[in-house]
């Protein structure tokens, strides 16, 4: 018989709001939020390149501000609000920006993509006229070894163009 | 502009082009797996989670150079939690990617040749339990003498780092000459000699290489895994695990970035595999990033020489290239690497002889092999430097001496390589006329400056990696009674738009949408051998086969429908979802329908294609490496402003024409070649894969001075240039609806404008990459002390060279067979087919 390793023991419990829905989760203490969401949770949409924060990959927003997920501890996020991919759309639509990216050649790989996204939503929702330079700035922290960056920026700006339409229309 | 009606593979009456305008080649489309990938659907290999999978971590050798004495795994197997420890013992047979160089072990055995050579395998219920083992392992290690660079390499006979190869250190030596290279300098009004190094750099995706595996019900074994050859793992997986083929599936999850990383099949799979027949349950493994650093397979470090001979007006007598290169601890694609560090060379401009000297030798790193341009790249920025030497030295604007020496299409060059269209002169206009080149060279103000260069590509390589006489790719099609087709093929989804490639042309020609195709790709058992995603070979052999199976399924249905709508066969059209009379588009049956008329005609509709790429005239040992169905050319003009005190380089704007023939989603092709100047400008200005020893008081062992994404540096969103791209369209007869590479050529200009954009910037020649602040820091202080305003290499070491096979260029009489060895054709081949199926 094998006993159990430590590396098992669920001794943590946090309940969060994800993607607008409360989630009660055990975990071992160790873990980072990367990891509660993608081995705990199921959320496998949010993706990790170092585990160290060096490549953005694993960017989550965390209260509304994007955060590495690698580097912040599940049991930080008890009572946090946390956005992944996942919750990025509305019911069954797409979000502007996932439209967009997916129009404009946004994505190639993939993999950093739901980082990127995130990342980009939480820039438009403090500025929903960001500049490129704007833009560059807030993305810098996401590596992007696909596409170049620039189809990226695009698709950003025609997403923030749609969004302003949306909400134009909405009043 | 239409397609050339003389395709050999193609009778023109059936060509797509002859039903009128496309509905889905060449218009920007959403790509097939777009949604996936921005909702986070797309399933990487880590994101495979499966009921009581067990982790797998690999112990990786500290040491760069060691004879493994003795290993014991007691305490780790003791360990709770820990279910299996496996060591080069349980997989002790040999593979490799070439059948030339199976030289690589899953766990070393009793030699380790790099640091982070894999040793031992623990395979545990929670990953965090199978790194804690790792520590519970004892290795006594013997430490050998590290051999660090090819100069060293040469010079050190022993210890050996491997047995094989061709004597010492040394991997492999090529020497071939096409037509008498010294009468052609005799000839020359001035003789150029350079010596230029590139250093290696790693591919670095995003995604680090992961892989599952199982034994699945029926006892086989299923793999899951983030590489971009299925089929070649395919085989080692055969190999290695003494398994028959059919009882193992590989199915290429989509890769989240391979740039070539994921090309050779790996340790870690093979590990997995095995574990999970011996445990009876899933294992997976996901590498580090720190491990990433050691697969490596990247870029080689390359010292070369060229020796060029030129007459007045810029036209080349000759050329002799000689490259020595530091093929790190393992075969991989070396053998192939080297052979390319020759090969391209003539495929730009007219070199009427040619000689080229190769020579490959093992170092204790990790393994060097195929990055994004493989081979190409080092020697491209080479000759591309000075060509631009020779320009100013000859007195001619570099844009006009290209121009005027640009190789001819549909020819065949000196080291028979047969061209079809060849647009870079167009290329070339495009970029001088975007960038104002003209107003700009040798006229901005110091520190600012523009550099131009041009590159060529393969569009697929022409040979496999094993000699065989079958397809290169292969695509089955099942057509259903709702109107859905499916598409089966071994093509491996890189994130560059294979899959949508394959549902772009049979969309195209079925009429169809490319939604409503279904996808079943990179899976060994679903689908037909495609050779993987490598050389720039998916949408000219996978879209060829794709076209081949959709005319075929086009030609069943039309049949059906002729008969069904009562008009001529040649008169349907297949659009808009239907199958029309092309006379009278409202007599039309929907297409669901045309299928179902066709299944009660014919029975159960599927068909298949197969694209094999024509024979090269290059018949001499090695000319295996470099022939291509055609080829892509890409010109570059980058404008850069540096800093004469810090060296700082920045790079405001970059224009760049590549010769596409036709693109088959705009927006795709734009996206491959802004991803290439992207990692072109990582390769120029900042990425190194470099090594440092430790203090003698230490162990003196060489180690890889940054193995993290944060000090290995790449581009950000913050350093990425403007970027103006031009397509040049030329429909290639040989290309799907004249489709040509994009992948990997846009790369090939970049390092080299950059350095000639600095030299009209600041005056100093940087002859190495990459061009640091440092670098030109340095050649400015000997502009200023009024030596040699450079910084590069300046010695070649002395490398016995073979005898060269002598192949007289075509124009010289040649028939592609060396004057000096055997007819290629008379040659026995059991000897090696020997080889590869051992």
């Amino acid at each position: 018989m094998i006993t159990l390793p430590v590396a098992s023991q669920k001794t943590s419990h946090v309940r969060m709001t994800l993607n607008g829905e409360q989630v009660d989760v055990s975990f071992a203490p160790y873990k980072t939020l990367l990891e509660v969401l993608r081995e705990d949770l199921g959320h496998t949409g949010t993706k990790h390149g170092c585990e160290l924060g060096e490549c953005g990959a694993c960017a989550v927003l965390l209260d509304g501000k994007p955060v590495l997920s690698c580097l912040v501890l599940g049991v930080e996020c008890d009572s946090r609000n946390v956005l992944t991919v996942e919750g990025l759309g509305l019911e069954g639509t797409l979000h502007p920006l996932q439209d967009a990216f997916a129009d404009l050649g946004a994505a190639q790989c993939g993999y950093c993509t739901p980082a990127i996204l995130v990342t980009a939503k939480s820039l438009l929702d403090q500025h929903p006229h960001a500049t490129r330079d704007q833009i560059r700035a807030a993305l810098s922290g996401v590596l992007c070894r696909c596409t170049g960056y620039l189809q990226i920026f695009e698709a950003v700006e025609s997403a923030m163009v749609k969004i302003a339409q949306q909400n134009g229309s909405a009043r | 502009m239409p397609i050339q009606k003389d395709s050999p593979e193609r009778p023109a009456k059936d060509s797509p082009a002859s039903a009128g305008e496309f509905r889905v080649i060449g218009v920007p489309r959403r790509r097939v797996d777009a949604r996936a990938k921005v909702t986070g659907q797309t399933r990487f290999a880590d994101d495979i989670f499966l009921p009581r999978i067990a982790h797998c971590k690999l112990l990786r050798s500290p040491h760069p150079h060691a004879r493994i004495r003795k290993i014991d795994t007691s305490r780790a197997l003791a360990h709770p939690g820990v279910y299996l420890v496996l060591t080069g013992k349980d997989l002790p047979i040999e593979y490799g990617i070439l059948p030339v160089s199976q030289d690589e072990q899953a766990l070393c055995l009793d030699h380790v040749r790099h640091v982070g050579d894999p040793i031992a395998a623990v395979i545990a219920r929670e990953e965090l339990t199978a790194f804690e083992a790792l520590d519970l392992i004892d290795v006594d290690y013997e430490i050998l003498a590290t051999i660090s660079d090819p100069e060293e390499a040469l010079a050190t006979p022993e210890p050996r780092i491997h047995e094989y190869g061709e004597e010492g250190n040394i991997h492999k030596r090529v020497a071939l000459e096409f037509g008498d290279v010294e009468k052609s300098f005799a000839e020359a009004d001035e003789i150029f000699e350079d010596i230029f190094f590139y250093q290696g750099s790693t591919h670095l995706p995003i995604e680090q290489h992961a892989a599952v595996a199982i034994k699945d019900p029926e006892g086989k074994l299923t793999i899951w895994s983030s590489t971009q050859t299925p089929h070649y793992l395919h085989r080692a997986l055969a190999k290695v695990l003494q398994m028959p083929p059919a009882h193992i599936r590989v199915s290429a999850t989509p890769n989240g970035g391979g740039f070539g990383g994921k090309s050779d099949p790996f340790n870690h799979e093979i590990v997995v595999a095995k574990a999970a027949l011996l445990l009876d349950r899933p294992v997976k493994i996901c590498l580090t990033r720190e491990e990433v650093f050691y697969c490596h397979r990247g870029r080689h470090p390359v010292l070369m020489k060229f020796k060029t001979g030129v007459k007045k007006d810029g036209a080349i007598t000759g050329m002799h290239l000689q490259t020595l290169i530091d093929g790190g601890g393992y075969g991989s694609y070396g053998v192939a690497s080297t052979f390319y560090t020759g090969a391209l060379q003539t495929t730009t401009y007219h070199i009427p002889r040619y000689r080229f000297e190769g020579c490959r030798t093992f170092t204790n790193k990790p393994p060097c092999g195929p990055k994004r341009g493989h081979g190409t790249v080092q020697p491209r920025f080479g000759q591309e430097v000075q060509l631009d030497k020779i320009a100013e030295k000859l007195k001619i604007d570099p844009a006009d001496l290209r121009l005027r020496i640009v190789e001819s299409p549909n020819t065949v060059t000196a080291n028979y390589l047969r061209l079809s269209t060849v647009n870079l002169s167009e290329c070339i206009r495009r970029v001088v006329k975007t960038s104002d080149w003209k107003e700009k060279f040798r006229k901005l103000p110091e520190g600012r400056g523009v550099g131009l260069a041009c590159s060529a590509y393969l569009t697929g390589a022409g040979l496999a990696i094993y000699w065989n006489k079958m397809p290169q790719s292969g695509v089955q099609l099942k057509l259903d009674r709702g109107g859905g087709v499916a598409i089966f093929c071994g093509a491996t989804e890189i994130g560059q738009g294979s899959d949508d490639v394959l549902a772009g042309i049979v969309a195209e020609v079925l009429g169809i949408d490319t939604f409503d195709i279904r996808l079943f790709t990179g899976d060994t058992d679903l689908g037909p051998v495609d050779l993987g995603s490598y050389s720039s070979r998916v949408t000219i052999m996978a879209g060829n086969a794709a076209l081949q199976a959709a005319e075929r399924a086009r030609e069943l249905l039309a049949e059906a429908v002729a008969i069904r709508l009562e008009v001529p066969k040649e008169r349907l059209r297949f659009a808009e979802k239907s199958v029309f009379d092309s006379a009278a588009p409202e007599k039309r049956v929907p297409f669901h329908e045309a299928v179902c008329l066709a299944e009660a005609r014919f029975g159960t509709i599927g068909t298949v294609g197969s694209y094999t790429p024509p024979k090269s005239p290059a018949l001499y040992k090695g000319g295996g490496v470099g022939p291509s169905p055609t080829y892509s050319y890409t010109a570059a003009v980058i404008e850069v402003a540096v800093n004469p005190l810090t060296g700082w380089i920045t790079v405001p704007k970059i224009w760049i024409a590549h010769d596409i023939g036709r693109p088959l989603n705009p927006p795709l092709v734009r996206g491959q070649v802004e991803g290439s100047v992207y990692m072109g400008l990582g390769e120029a200005l900042m990425e190194e894969q470099e090594f440092r020893r430790l203090p003698k008081k230490l162990s003196h062992a060489l180690v890889h001075k940054f193995p993290s994404m944060l000090e290995y540096k790449s581009p950000t969103s913050l350093d990425m240039p403007e970027v103006v791209t031009e397509l040049v369209e030329e429909p290639d007869p040989r290309g799907p609806f004249g489709a040509k590479e994009v992948g990997q050529g846009p790369l090939l200009p970049i390092m080299p404008a950059v350095a000639n954009a600095v030299y009209d910037a600041i005056g100093v020649r940087i002859d190495e990459v990459p061009i640091t602040p440092e670098k030109i820091v340095k050649a400015l202080a000997e502009k200023r002390a009024g030596r040699d305003p450079r910084y590069g290499p300046s010695h070649f070491p002395h490398v016995d060279w073979p005898e060269a096979l002598r192949v007289p260029p075509p124009w010289e009489g040649g028939d592609g067979n060396a004057v000096n060895d055997v007819p290629r054709h008379s040659k026995p081949r059991p000897e090696k087919e020997k080889v590869l199926s051992s």
